[in-house]
Order: C-alpha cells, then sequence, then structure tokens
C-alpha cells in the first residue's frame, strides 16, 4: 500500500502521465503475443522497450501507433481514450528502422510532407523544413535524394519528418539497428539530446541493451510478452528483477549455494559472509555481476575473498573478460580485469590471485 | 485499490468477450470501396461466367438438371473423343520438341559467353507481336497446296502440310518464346559458389551439367512443358487455320457452341480445355515457390567464362533457330506483298489496298487499336489500383483472400473457356448486362481478365519492392493514402505501371482465343478478321493483317519504350547517383 501511495504522489508530483497502457492483450491467432500488459509513460520521458526479438515489444508499439489493434485493452494518451482509433486520429511521429524516406521526393519534400497537408502557408513550410534541416544537422541537404544520404543521415532525416508536426509522441522502432557500430553510438547522442531539449515524450524499441541503458530515463524489459521489470537503467542494471532481466542486460556469474545460517551462504566448499542470506537451510541461485568481483583494494582480514587461478583471458581493449577457478567453488567465475592490473602484476593463464566477492551485490530468487 | 479489475492478476487468460476493432478513418472507407468495386467486377466479368458454363455443363437444353448425362453423353461420342486424343498427342509432341529446343537455347543465352545475346533474345520473342496464327499462315505458304517446299515435304513421306503436322511445326514457333521465356528465368538463378565449389573438386563438364545445372532447373522445365502443353491444347487460331480435318478440342468446342449451338456439349468440352490449364496452374504455383526459396539472398551471379568451341556451337544453334525464325516470319511478310501466288510473284500492296481496305475489313484494324488501346488503359488502372490496395491498405480482411483469389484465376482459365462462360452469361436474355454482348465494352472487359493476373503479378511485385511502412509514416502524419499514392508509389512504379501497359496492349492485339465468340459485325477486330479471310479463302489478304498487327504490336512496343524514356526521366531521376 505505501509503495504504491510513494509512487502514485511521485507520478503527480511531475506531471501527468502522456500515455496509459491498461490490460493489453494481443492474439495472432493462437499465439498470446501480448499478456496483460500495464504501463504508464509520463510526459516528457524517453521510455525504451528492451528485449529479444519476438518478446513483443515492436507490437506493442505499433499497437500504441495504431498499426496494430489490441485484442483487447486500453490505451489513454493524456486524458483522450485513443483504445479504438484509427493511425491517423492519434497524435504521434513515428520513425521505422528502414526509415521509410519516400525515394522519390527530395529531403526538403519528405520533411514538409507532413506539413504540406496542414493548410500551412508555403513560406512557414519553408522556414519549418529549413529549422528542421538545421536541427538535425544537415542544413544543406534539402535538395537530394534520399539515396544520395548515408543511412545515418537517412534517419535524421526521417527523424525530422516524424518530429516536422510537433507531435506529442515520438515513437522508434529500432531506429539505429541499420546503421554501422559508429554511426549509431553517435546518433544515440544525437536522439537523446534532440529529445531533451524538444521535451517530447518518447517511446524507443530496441534489442539492444547499451543503447536503452545508455539513453533511456526508464526501460521496460519484455520477455515472452509480458513485462518482466520497469526501472530506470540503474534499477534494471543494479536491481535486477527476475532472472531473465539479470542474464539479458549485462553479464553475470550464476552461483548455486544454501543458506546455512543466518547470514551465512555457503557456495560448494566456502562459506561467505552475506547479510541479505535470512531463509536458513533454502538452496539458492545467486547472480553476482563480473565487476562485483574485485581485484582490488583487498586489506588483509577482509571477508569473502577467494583464491583463484586464471583459466582464460579475453582481450577487450583497455580491460579484459578473465575466467577465473578456485578450488572449492562451484563453477567458473567471471571477471573483469584492467589490462594495466593485468600487466602491473604479470599476471597470465594459470597466474593466481585473490578476489573479493561484494556478497552485497548478490541477487537471489530462490532455487 | 479495491476495484481490481479479475484480468490485472499478471495470468495469461485470454479475456471474454469480442477482440477490440479499431474505428476505420473515412480515407480508408474510400480505399474499401474501390476494392469493393473491384472485387464486384472480378466476380462479375470471371466468376459468373465460370459458373454459367458449369450451370451449362449439367443442365438439358430445355434448363432442367441431368446431372452428368452430358459428360456421359459426351464420352460416348467417338468424333469427340478423337479429338481428346488428337489434342492430348498433338500437345505432347509439341512440348517434346519445344521445350529442349528452348532450353539449349535458354541455355547458350545464359551460360556461354556467345556474341550477340540481346539479338537473338529479340529475334526470339518477336513471334509474340502477332496472333499465334500468322505461322500457320506462314506455313500454308512454304508446304501448303501450292507452297514453296511442297515437294520437298512430300519426299519426306508427308502427304499434306494440313492436319497434324501442320499443327505441330506453328505451334512449335508459336510457343517457343513462351518457353524460352521460363528457362532464362531458371538458368539465370545459378549460384556461382556450387560451380566453384565442383571446380575445386575437379568435376567434369557434364557431371556438373547433370547435378548442379539440370537439377537447378528442374522447375524450370516442368514449369516450361506445362506451360507449353497447356498453350498447344487451349490454341484455337493455328488448328482452326492449318489443322483441315484433323479435329481437336479447341475446334470442337467453336464448332459446337458457334455452328451447332449446342451450348451442353460446349461446356463440357470447355470443362474438359480447364482440367490442364487447372492443374498447371497449381504446379506451377508450388514450382515457384521452390524456385525463390533455392537462391538465397547470399547466392553469387553466375557468370559464364568464354571458352571458343562451345561458345562456337551455340552461336551456329542459335543463328539456326533465327533463321527458322525468320523463315516463318519474313515468309508471312513476302507473302503478304505477293501480287497473285504462286503465279505472279511481284511485289504490290493489293492485299492490303484490294483485300483489307475494300473488304472493309481495315475497321477490324481500328477495333483493334481501340480494343487494345482500352485494355491497355483501364486495364492497367484496374489490375494496379487492385494490387494497391491488396497489398498496402488495411481493413476488410475477410474479403481480401476472396479477391486475391479471383485475382489469380484467370491464369487457370484459357481464354476459349472464358469467352465461352461470356456468351452463357451475358448472352443469357434474362441478364440484365445481356446490353453489353457484342459491344467493345465488354470484348475489353473480357480481355482485361484474361490477361489480368500477369498485369498483377507484375505490379505486386513492384509494389512489394517499396518500403512497407510508407503507408504507416503517411498515416502518423496525417496524410490520406491516396495522396501517398499520387505522390510516392505510383510515381516509383511507372517502369512496371509501362510493362503492365504494353503486355495488355500486345495481347489485346494478338488475341483471338476468348473474343472469338463475342464479336459482331461492327466489333470484329483484326485477329479475327484474319480468321474470317483465311475461311473464304483469301489467304494473301489474311497474311497481310496478320503483318498488319505484328506491326502495329511492334510499332506500339517502340512508342511504350520511347514513352517510359521519357517518362522515367521525369519519375525515376531519385534513381540517378548524385551528381557532384
Amino acid at each position: 500500500m505505501t509503495g504504491a501511495q510513494v509512487a502514485d504522489s511521485k507520478v503527480n508530483a511531475n506531471t501527468a502521465p502522456a500515455l496509459q497502457l491498461s490490460g493489453i492483450h494481443k492474439h495472432f491467432g493462437a499465439f498470446h503475443a501480448l499478456k496483460n500488459i500495464e504501463l504508464t509513460v509520463i510526459r516528457g520521458e524517453f521510455v525504451c522497450f528492451l528485449g529479444p526479438s519476438g518478446c513483443g515489444k515492436t507490437t506493442l508499439l505499433r499497437i500504441i501507433a495504431g498499426l496494430e489493434v489490441q485484442t483487447s485493452g486500453t490505451i489513454l494518451q493524456g486524458a483522450c481514450d485513443i483504445s479504438r482509433l484509427p493511425p491517423a486520429d492519434r497524435d504521434y511521429g513515428i520513425v521505422f528502422q528502414s526509415y521509410a524516406l519516400f525515394p522519390n521526393l527530395t529531403i526538403d519534400e519528405n520533411v514538409a510532407y507532413g506539413l504540406v497537408n496542414r493548410r500551412v502557408s508555403r513560406a512557414d513550410i519553408t522556414t519549418r523544413v529549413k529549422e528542421l534541416l538545421k536541427l538535425v544537422g544537415l542544413p544543406d541537404s534539402g535538395g537530394k535524394f534520399p539515396s544520395q544520404l548515408s543511412g545515418g543521415q537517412q534517419q535524421r532525416i526521417a527523424l525530422a519528418r516524424a518530429i516536422a508536426t510537433s507531435p506529442g509522441l515520438l515513437l522508434l522502432d529500432e531506429p539505429l539497428s541499420a546503421l554501422d557500430a559508429l554511426e549509431r553510438v553517435r546518433l544515440r547522442h544525437e536522439i537523446r539530446s534532440l529529445q531533451q531539449r524538444l521535451g517530447v515524450t518518447t517511446i524507443m524499441v530496441t534489442h539492444d541493451q547499451e543503447e536503452a541503458l545508455s539513453m533511456a530515463d526508464r526501460i521496460v524489459v519484455m520477455n515472452h510478452g509480458v513485462i518482466e521489470q520497469v526501472g530506470t537503467p540503474m534499477e534494471i542494471y543494479r536491481e535486477p528483477a527476475s532472472p531473465f532481466v539479470v542474464d539479458f542486460v549485462g553479464k553475470a556469474n550464476v552461483l548455486e549455494g544454501t543458506v546455512t545460517a543466518a547470514g551465512k551462504l555457503k557456495l560448494g566448499e566456502h562459506t561467505l559472509d552475506c547479510a541479505q542470506c535470512t531463509e536458513t537451510g533454502r538452496s539458492v541461485r545467486t547472480y553476482l555481476r563480473p565487476e562485483d568481483i574485485v581485484a582490488r583494494p583487498i586489506e588483509a582480514g577482509d571477508p569473502n575473498v577467494i583464491d583463484a587461478a586464471i583459466e582464460k583471458i579475453e582481450f577487450l581493449g583497455s580491460y579484459c573478460l578473465v575466467r577465473v577457478t578456485a578450488t572449492g567453488f562451484p563453477s567458473a567465475l567471471t571477471v573483469y580485469l584492467s589490462l594495466n592490473f593485468l600487466s602491473e602484476h604479470t599476471l597470465e593463464v594459470g597466474s593466481r590471485l585473490k578476489l573479493k566477492i561484494l556478497t552485497e551485490r548478490l541477487r537471489m530468487f530462490g532455487a | 485499490m479495491s476495484a481490481v479489475n479479475p484480468a490485472q492478476g499478471g495470468i495469461a487468460l485470454p479475456l471474454p468477450g469480442p477482440a477490440t476493432t479499431q474505428r476505420v478513418h473515412w480515407t480508408d472507407r474510400i480505399g474499401h470501396a474501390v476494392l469493393l468495386l473491384i472485387a464486384l467486377a472480378l466476380i462479375v466479368f470471371l466468376a459468373a461466367p465460370l459458373a454459367a458454363i458449369l450451370m451449362q455443363s449439367v443442365e438439358s437444353k430445355d434448363g432442367a438438371f441431368v446431372g452428368l448425362d452430358n459428360f456421359i453423353a459426351y464420352a460416348q461420342t467417338p468424333a469427340l473423343k478423337q479429338s481428346v486424343w488428337n489434342s492430348l498427342w498433338v500437345s505432347a509432341v509439341v512440348t517434346l520438341m519445344a521445350v529442349p529446343a528452348a532450353f539449349i537455347f535458354a541455355y547458350a543465352l545464359t551460360r556461354s559467353c556467345m556474341p550477340f545475346k540481346g539479338l537473338f533474345r529479340t529475334i526470339t520473342l518477336t513471334p509474340l507481336l502477332a496472333p499465334s496464327l500468322l505461322s500457320a499462315i506462314s506455313f500454308i505458304y512454304w508446304f501448303g497446296n501450292q507452297g514453296l517446299l511442297k515437294d520437298a515435304m512430300r519426299s519426306m513421306g508427308i502427304d499434306s502440310i494440313y492436319g497434324a503436322p501442320g499443327i505441330i511445326l506453328s505451334e512449335i514457333f508459336s510457343v517457343f518464346p513462351h518457353a524460352l521465356m521460363i528457362l532464362v528465368t531458371a538458368l539465370s538463378l545459378a549460384d556461382a559458389r556450387l560451380y566453384e565449389a565442383a571446380n575445386a573438386m575437379g568435376t567434369s563438364s557434364a557431371r556438373k551439367f547433370f547435378t548442379i545445372t539440370l537439377p537447378g532447373a528442374k522447375y524450370g522445365l516442368i514449369s516450361a512443358a506445362m506451360v507449353t502443353f497447356t498453350l498447344v491444347m487451349t490454341d484455337f487460331g493455328i488448328p482452326k487455320v492449318i489443322g483441315g480435318n484433323f479435329n481437336v478440342l479447341a475446334t470442337d468446342i467453336f464448332k459446337l457452341v458457334i455452328g451447332q449451338q449446342d451450348f451442353q456439349r460446349g461446356a463440357v468440352v470447355g470443362l474438359i480445355l480447364l482440367a490442364p490449364a487447372l492443374l498447371t496452374f497449381f504446379v506451377n504455383r508450388s514450382v515457384q515457390r521452390k524456385q525463390t526459396s533455392m537462391l538465397t539472398a547470399r547466392a553469387v551471379p553466375y557468370s559464364p567464362s568464354p571458352s571458343r568451341g562451345y561458345d562456337t556451337v551455340m552461336t551456329i544453334y542459335c543463328v539456326i533457330v533465327a533463321l527458322l525464325m525468320f523463315a516463318v516470319l519474313g515468309m508471312a511478310i513476302f507473302a503478304s506483298f505477293v501480287k497473285f501466288w504462286p503465279y505472279d510473284l511481284s511485289m504490290s500492296l493489293s492485299h492490303y489496298v484490294f483485300g483489307l481496305v475494300d473488304g472493309e475489313v481495315g475497321d477490324a484494324f481500328v477495333n483493334s487499336l481501340k480494343l487494345a488501346g482500352g485494355t491497355a488503359v483501364l486495364g492497367t488502372a484496374i489490375v494496379f489500383v487492385g494490387a494497391y490496395l491488396i497489398e498496402k491498405t488495411r481493413g476488410m480482411q475477410a474479403a481480401r483472400p476472396l479477391i486475391q483469389l479471383l485475382a489469380l484465376t484467370p491464369m487457370a482459365v484459357p481464354g476459349l473457356v472464358l469467352g465461352l462462360g461470356y456468351i452463357f452469361f451475358f448472352n443469357y436474355p434474362g441478364n440484365p448486362l445481356n446490353g453489353l454482348y457484342h459491344t467493345l465494352t465488354l470484348l475489353v472487359m473480357c480481355t482485361i481478365v484474361h490477361f489480368y493476373t500477369t498485369g498483377h503479378l507484375t505490379a505486386v511485385t513492384a509494389l512489394k519492392a517499396l518500403d512497407a511502412e510508407f503507408e504507416s509514416v503517411s498515416a502518423s502524419l496525417k496524410v490520406p493514402f491516396f495522396k501517398t499514392f499520387w505522390r510516392v508509389t505510383l510515381p516509383i512504379c511507372t517502369p512496371a505501371l509501362l510493362d503492365i501497359a504494353r503486355y495488355f496492349f500486345i495481347n489485346a492485339m494478338t488475341t483471338i482465343s476468348a473474343v472469338v465468340f463475342l464479336y459482331s459485325p461492327e466489333t470484329k477486330v483484326a485477329s479475327i478478321a484474319i480468321l474470317n479471310l483465311d475461311e473464304s479463302g483469301d489467304i494473301g489478304a489474311a497474311a497481310a493483317m496478320a503483318v498488319l498487327i505484328a506491326a502495329g504490336s511492334t510499332v506500339a512496343t517502340l512508342l511504350f519504350m520511347a514513352f517510359g524514356w521519357l517518362v522515367n526521366r521525369r519519375t525515376q531521376a531519385w534513381r540517378r547517383p548524385a551528381e557532384s
């Protein structure tokens, strides 16, 4: 009760919700693509739908756009029930993975496409198009055709076209997936800063966790048609609500153990101090991020320190993904060690080192 | 917190009650109305005539239901059974000769470094520009009673060209381009990586042919054989002109319906002709699906490497085929200018002037141009709008499979059968559309329906190449779909539109089978006039008319190409790389 009230007051303190989904179900024949989706998006927020392919994230976005029809459930945009409205009667701009720019129209004509229909004077359209092209950093490309631009530039134009009519909601369907790695990172920042400047409520679908973590105010993690967790990027990463979220976002070591006494977790032959292990006698499956096993600082007398041997080093640039085995441990562990640390201590495959497990970061979901 | 929705328990249970439906935007209603109109047209001009044939076949002359009596009576008529056998064996012989000949030609075009490939290809496609019976007229001039090579033919043991020999020769000529196009497509779909792998393992050429090439072209061969068989089986013009007393199903149907007014038995023969066409249709559908799945997006296109001996052999073969084509086409042209075959071989325009103009059959040529023009304009519009509404708009989900089925059906219906259905349906006194019978409008509709499927598939292919989200983007920008259709879809698709229009035009110029049942003296078209001239013994004028049609089709093709070049320069500017 109290939790819910706190959450409510927090919502009210910011602004009214921009979008409310309740009880959304979607069936494709016998396939249940979305199961009872409940979600509130706050005005001006950047929300990411994150999940593996086939989890229903794109279907949910298309339902919000009116391009698919939910089997049941309601959608409120502001105070308006848009559940049954056709796409043309809803208020949003949309950007697709394929850009969907009209290839036979110039960049100017593409950006002005939605303005021409609104009884805006020709001069105003020209001004607005100029302004938008400047906003997306392509002020001089108005006379070109889409095929004369790079993928990243085309996606910027698609974005300009989507926001040209100042919609209340911006929908992005995997907008960066078709771009190469460098362009993707650059456009990530641009979209985010543009969104913040315009203050437009935005929903982006992505399967790329890095993209979601770096761009979103809140992430909606989805799997098999259900919402697994809704939270800020930090919450999703640090306090994953389910084993699926731990697995899908970031890396994790999985350790099977038993709680032998209050505050004591037995992993193989080792017993670690663990404040959140309360239920005695229970066997648990715990999840631990690689960065929560540290090599320094370790001081004499520190608890939860283990002896380990390096089994494999995967070089990733400034740091390495290192697989270690510790005698008496149920399974091998993966840790991050910086390149400098490895060379300082001349560590290589077979070397031994001490590692401290930050047990307060252990996540448990029961076995 | 007390008013908890029972569905919010997080349990994935399907909710009771009907699924949510979206309200329909008024612009979408326009689309739905047009789609319904097209569906209605296809029902009236395709489904209803076909149903009329079915009904006639199980009715007596008085309209009473007689079950299968007509079929039983048919099976007990020896003369008609003879026609079935004749049709079958002639079609089989033509298939066995034309498909291998076309395969070698297609192989030379796709898998050799022979020179002048484009020229060879153009020459072999020319039969498509004239009615199929042009070849029959030509063979009469070569081997007929007063033919140039009659004695040579006699010495080879063939008494008369009139009958099976003439039909077989003429049909090989006229189906050759159809088989060739299918086989060229099939042989173009080769993955170079398979040949590279085979070479790396030191495979012999013969083994590569039998283990890679032939299996790869298998579906194309099946398809070409089926199409050839059906074309011959259902062709009317050639057996009419050169068949003599050799009866086949296609000529039987005409005699029964027009000669004896025996609609019931005509309907039975029509249904028999429908059988191979339907079979071909379904085999082709499954074959196409397999063919496309064979070639993945990763495949590397095969390009042949030069090999002097082999390339020379291939060139010689293609030259021989091309010369034979010229001999057939050339003879018709030559004969049409000859003053009085075979006694006075001096050149004159008398067949064109006296035969055609004075015989008032010049009007027929004008009618042909009207028919072709009307079919090209109206047909392209209907086909493209229909394909667009099916592919790119939403709503009316229940009606869509039906419309798609109707759009694909014409492929499986021979023209002769379609024309028969039109008589039964539109000539029926109680039909309110009875007034259309014998009009040019009905001829146009019949021709559009006859060639609908190819146009439809061309349009669908072009539309599928467009980004699927154009319509979604337009809706989000509050631009009605018809505006996007006009500003984006149509300009992008102009090359496909011109292809469809040209296809309609050429086929309307050369078609005989469907319209032979439907014309009146006022609406007689040129291809029918050839038949009438031939029947009255004026074969010189018939040749002139056939040449005139071929010339008209050629000029039209060139005009289409010129027009296409002009239009595409405007609408396809975006395809050109940046000028910088």
